[in-house]
């Protein structure tokens, strides 16, 4: 390769900028904490069992969410059914609902007074019994499968059409296939898929104690919660943060060394066909898959759609300007998102040639997800406070902040997408002097159009349902839809609620399904 | 006129030097056994692969130092030569500019090289629904607007049959023709050598020999020729 | 230039008004400026007694309230802050950052003696387990709480004001027996909750027998839905109280608009607000008395409180045997 003449290389200073930026906001945060604290700091023993916990759920939730995925995610990439675009889109409704929100429909369906429960009580079965480790993992599995499934089904779609059919031409059955085309494949996806949902879980905390059942479920980021609130020792805070945020690189580091870059040449984009797995048996189980998976994780979306049903009449005008101030939120998200996802998914595609480069410039956004909200918020907080009012910040820096938080899944799905297409198209746009504006609108654009819609939808989905940091800078008058609910619920008011929980379901699902169409509509040849 | 001036090419183990001109307007076949480095050389021309040491120089101009697409170059590719998501008139059209938006002229230009390639009335289609011959021609289409002084073709019809292969060749022939283009084919088959016509350059041994005459060096070949050549001869 | 123009005059006018009316930053929990919160009607009540303009900030609970006052430091807008609890005004007036109040001496309508400099009570509750009345054999103890099969769902003291409430509740009444009740109490425990609204979220939706709440809680579903199934059961050890207080901030630019809020805050036009938006009992009972309801409500015999000195040394002792009861 001729370095000084890569065509993308002149987007390289942005792709830093964008890196730097994301290590600015979750460097600055933490940073302006520790500066503001006063005093030394040390870490307690509970302080390492909380570590040791949080590693131990993390580790089992991504584990489980992935070993779960893999097999719903082949049914899923192998079938072809009515409906099958709506489903995938409603299985990943569980990743963008708001904690609180997906804990009660978990509740319903699983509690010890739930659906499951009630009906084992026909069979006189005891109810089950969902609260400790397994709660949490649980809770973490419902989650985090759609998006382990969904990247999952990205690397099956990703694999051309031309092998499927060479296999086929070769009378591969599906041992074969897995072993020739799939396990590759899965090679490549899994490490990066596990360690973002890791990643996702470290920082997890309201759903972990929840269903953990008590202090023995406490996770760093509670433990940063009490540092803050309950002996307000920003010191420890910090160090917590910092703790979390080296176990978070060593995972990352980990997962981007055992990851194998995917070949990434490619055929022509003719839709997937399979002419394995035509038998009896591999059908049924598929079927049993797809229906099993989503019935674990439609189930508890009824169950909320059911509660907040009778209540979605009564919704009144704060709730639509709470809703309208959510989606514009949601917006600004997806443009710092993709604004900085795109620059930074070329720049890692074309530092091929320099991995460590490019897997730092990757680990340091997927720090992003790690860093502790509680951190962040105050961190900014700080920052701000002696030059602006932090509340009338509160939705700028809440779609800034919900952006970068976005920025890892965009990566996992755009990063794949760059490199193939420069790996394919690289050297042909070169040698026709493709460059500048007309090489992203003829070719990087229209390439990674199916991981930017995804990635847009991802982004403002999250948006739509997180509360991000918020509530820290709120604005009595300006509350987004998730913490209008908090507030409806901390005020007796959990009809109120549900209804606002499925108006906020329904708008996730909504603008997930509209950007992310956005991206798959004539994508394909 | 073609220059390899002591060109040097190095990647860890491999190397191949190369110092001898091709004369403009020449066609020439390569050949030579297989990792012995014909498409590192074509790639070093092209611009995706830098020279340890020694310039390429073209009209007396050397071109190392320019970006692929400043070249005085058009490549075809073995592969991914078409972007599947553009139609066929849109590929044609990154050979005028790359930005893609061709004006009235150009657009006519782009439609009268679909038609020199045999493909009239089809710039509306994507690639996806072709033939492999139809999207080597659309390939070849483009390299005509492109109106590069070098051709550099790296096994572009390998897939095709032979009837469609010396077609191809015919057309690629009658095209440089026109554009009076100086034109490299890296090829393994002999017959193709003689269908091009023009001279025969080997790559082997590490070296890039001078370009000799085809239908001579093929009836007579040298020590290293006939080494890849082996005992089958074209009869 | 013309905008310019408009602009300029829209932004002294602004600043024209500002001068006539002073603005009063109060800061307070989220759920107290809500809509259906108390925060609207007295903004309304107070703006028209002292010409001024009254500005809610919210931050979270009583807790993140102070910890923001403490970020903010001295260099705080906040004028009043309104929303810090028994349990925390010992730690607030160490932080220095708090004026004294030389208010009248005021009766207040407390199940306690009321002695502060400083903070001014506006409303108290006693925390309690809220149960369906249709529950048979209602424990009247955490004794026999922990003897029965009874499920409950409790908050974590670590992050949430009721389930500290709990924890020097049980510290208050046992004393260093504390550990053991709560290690008896241990299989009576479903979860435990980030916050209140997903335990007694949780406990609506039928996941537990009982929640940590106030004796409040059932005046708001009989008042506000019509619903009188639910009750709290009296606990014969006592139950905690929480006193919820405001005080005024020393750096403040307006000290005596601040001092005339807390004055406010104990009249009538405050505290009659109080029963049916914050569900608690006013600190001084209007003239108009209580709201029908609350006179339904379980009244604990006695009244357990530790004093705000000795709050943050119990709760330090009273959290590790939490948690080392709860965590075995």
């Amino acid at each position: 390769m001729v370095a000084r003449a890569g065509p993308v290389t002149a987007l390289r200073p942005l792709g830093f900028s964008a890196a730097a930026l994301v290590l600015v906001l979750i460097g600055g945060s933490v940073v302006a904490v520790l500066v503001r604290a006063e005093g030394g700091f040390s870490l307690a023993p509970q302080d390492w069992a909380a570590l040791r916990f949080t590693v131990l759920q993390a580790a089992l939730s991504a584990l489980c969410s992935v070993v779960l995925a893999v097999p719903v995610a082949r049914a899923l990439a192998r079938r072809r059914f009515a409906g099958r675009g709506v489903l995938v889109t409603l299985m990943g409704a569980p990743f963008i609902l708001p904690v609180i929100v997906a804990v009660l429909g978990l509740v319903m369906v699983f509690g010890r007074a739930g659906w499951v429960s009630d009906l084992l009580g026909v069979f006189g079965i005891a109810p089950l019994n969902i609260y400790g480790l397994k709660g949490v993992v649980l809770a973490h599995v419902f989650f985090n499968l759609p998006l382990a499934t969904r990247l999952i089904l990205q690397g099956w779609l990703a694999i051309p059409a031309e092998r499927f059919r060479l296999a086929a031409s070769l009378g591969a059955g599906p041992r074969d296939i897995a072993r020739l085309l799939e396990r590759p494949m899965l090679r490549a996806v899994l490490p990066g898929t596990v360690m973002v949902i890791f990643l996702i879980c470290t920082t997890s905390f309201a759903v972990a104690l929840a269903l953990g059942g008590g202090p023995r479920a406490t996770t760093v980021e509670l433990a940063i919660y009490q540092a803050f609130r309950f002996d307000f020792d920003l010191g420890r805070a910090a160090v917590l943060a910092l703790l979390q945020l080296a176990l978070s690189a060593v995972a990352a580091m980990v997962a981007l060394w055992v990851a194998v870059p995917s070949d990434a040449s490619g055929g022509l984009d003719r839709t997937v066909e399979r002419w394995d797995a035509t038998r009896t048996g591999l059908r049924v189980m598929d079927t049993g898959l797809i229906v099993l998976a989503a019935l674990f994780l439609l189930l508890p979306l009824l169950a909320i759609a059911l509660r907040g049903l009778p209540q979605i009449a009564a919704l009144d005008a704060a709730v639509w300007a709470a809703a309208w101030r959510s989606l514009w939120v949601a917006g600004v998200s997806v443009i710092v998102t993709l604004a900085l996802a795109l620059p930074l998914a070329l720049t890692i595609a074309d530092l091929r040639a320099r991995p460590r480069v490019a897997r730092g410039v990757e680990i340091v956004v997927y720090l992003a997800v790690a860093t502790s909200p509680l951190v962040i918020g105050t961190g900014l907080f700080l920052l701000i406070f002696p030059f602006a009012d932090p509340v009338a910040l509160a939705l700028p820096v809440t779609a800034l902040v919900n952006g970068v938080m976005a920025l890892p899944f965009a990566l996992r799905a755009m990063v794949p997408a760059a490199t193939e297409t420069e790996a394919r198209f690289g050297r042909l746009a070169a040698s026709l002097g493709l460059t500048g504006t007309a090489r992203l609108r003829l070719l990087t654009l229209p390439r990674l159009r199916r991981s930017l819609g995804f990635s847009a939808a991802l982004a403002a989905a999250l948006s739509l349902g997180d509360l991000g940091v918020i509530t820290l800078f709120a604005d009595p008058g300006e509350a987004t839809l998730p913490l209008l609910l908090y507030r409806l619920m901390a005020g007796y008011q959990m009809d109120a609620a549900a209804g606002v929980a499925l108006l906020l379901l329904a708008l996730s699902l909504g603008v997930f399904w509209l950007l992310d169409r956005g991206g798959r509509v004539d994508a394909e040849v | 006129m073609l220059r390899f001036d002591r060109l040097d090419l190095r990647q860890g183990a491999f190397r191949l030097t190369a110092d001898l001109t091709i004369a403009k307007g020449d066609r020439v076949t390569v050949m030579g056994p297989s990792g012995a480095g014909k498409s590192t050389l074509l790639a070093a021309i092209g611009g995706f692969f830098a020279p340890a040491s020694g310039a390429i120089v073209w009209d007396g101009h050397a071109i190392d130092g320019l970006p692929p697409g400043q070249r005085p170059v058009s490549t075809i590719f073995q592969d991914n030569n078409l972007f599947p998501h553009l139609t066929l008139f849109q590929n044609t059209a990154m050979g005028v500019r790359p930005s893609g938006r061709a004006s009235a002229a150009e657009t006519a230009q782009i439609h009268e090289a679909l038609e020199a390639v045999g493909l009239s009335g089809m710039g509306a289609r994507k690639p996806a629904t072709l033939s492999g011959g139809q999207q080597s021609r659309a390939a070849l289409a483009r390299m005509l607007v492109q109106a590069r002084p070098i051709v550099l073709l790296d096994e572009p019809f390998s897939a095709l049959g032979p009837a469609l292969r010396a077609e191809m060749i015919g057309l690629v022939t009658a095209l440089c023709d026109r554009t009076e283009a100086t034109l490299l084919m890296v090829s393994h088959d002999p017959g193709d050598a003689l269908l091009l016509g023009g001279d025969l350059m080997l790559v082997a041994e590490s070296v890039v020999h001078p370009p000799e005459e085809a239908a001579g060096a093929l009836a007579a070949p040298g020590p290293a020729l006939a080494a890849y050549l082996g005992p089958t001869r074209p009869g | 230039m013309k905008y310019l123009a408009t602009g300029l005059m829209a932004l002294s006018a602004t600043a024209v008004s500002a001068q006539e009316k002073p603005v009063l930053n109060v800061y307070t929990y989220d759920s107290f400026v809500t809509e259906w919160g108390p925060g609207p009607a007295i903004e309304k009540a107070f703006e028209e007694t002292c010409a001024c303009d009254l500005v809610f900030t919210a931050a979270g609970d009583g807790a993140a309230l102070l910890a923001r006052l403490r970020l903010e430091g001295a260099r705080t807008k906040a004028d009043v802050v309104l929303g810090l609890d028994t349990n925390l005004t010992g730690a607030a007036a160490e932080t220095g950052l708090f004026a004294q109040y030389d208010g009248a001496a005021i009766a207040f309508d407390l199940p306690v003696e009321w002695e502060d400099d400083t903070f001014v009570p506006y409303d108290w509750g006693y925390f309690a387990f809220v149960h369906d009345r249709a529950l048979a054999d209602a424990p009247d103890s955490f004794r026999a709480l922990a003897d029965s099969d009874l499920k409950i769902v409790i908050q974590d003291p670590r992050s949430s004001t009721p389930g500290l409430g709990l924890l020097l509740w049980v510290k208050a009444a046992y004393g260093d027996g504390a550990e053991s009740i709560w290690a008896d109490l241990s299989d009576n425990i479903v979860t435990v909750t980030k916050g209140w609204s997903e335990a007694y979220g949780m406990f609506l939706e039928g996941e537990a027998d009982m929640v940590l709440s106030y004796t409040t809680s059932p005046a708001y579903h009989l008042i506000a839905e019509d619903d009188d199934s639910k009750t709290t059961a009296p606990f014969t050890e006592g139950h905690y109280l929480q006193i919820e207080v405001a005080g005024a901030v020393a750096s403040s630019d307006q000290p005596e608009l601040a001092r005339a809020f807390l004055d406010f805050m104990v009249t009538d036009a405050f505290q009659s607000v109080i029963p049916t938006t914050n569900w608690m009992y006013p600190a001084v009972t209007p003239e108009g008395g209580l709201p029908k309801g609350f006179d339904t409500l379980v009244t604990p015999e006695t009244a357990l409180l530790f004093p705000a000195g000795e709050a943050t040394e119990a709760r330090d002792t009273a959290l590790e045997e939490w948690l080392r009861a709860l965590g075995r």
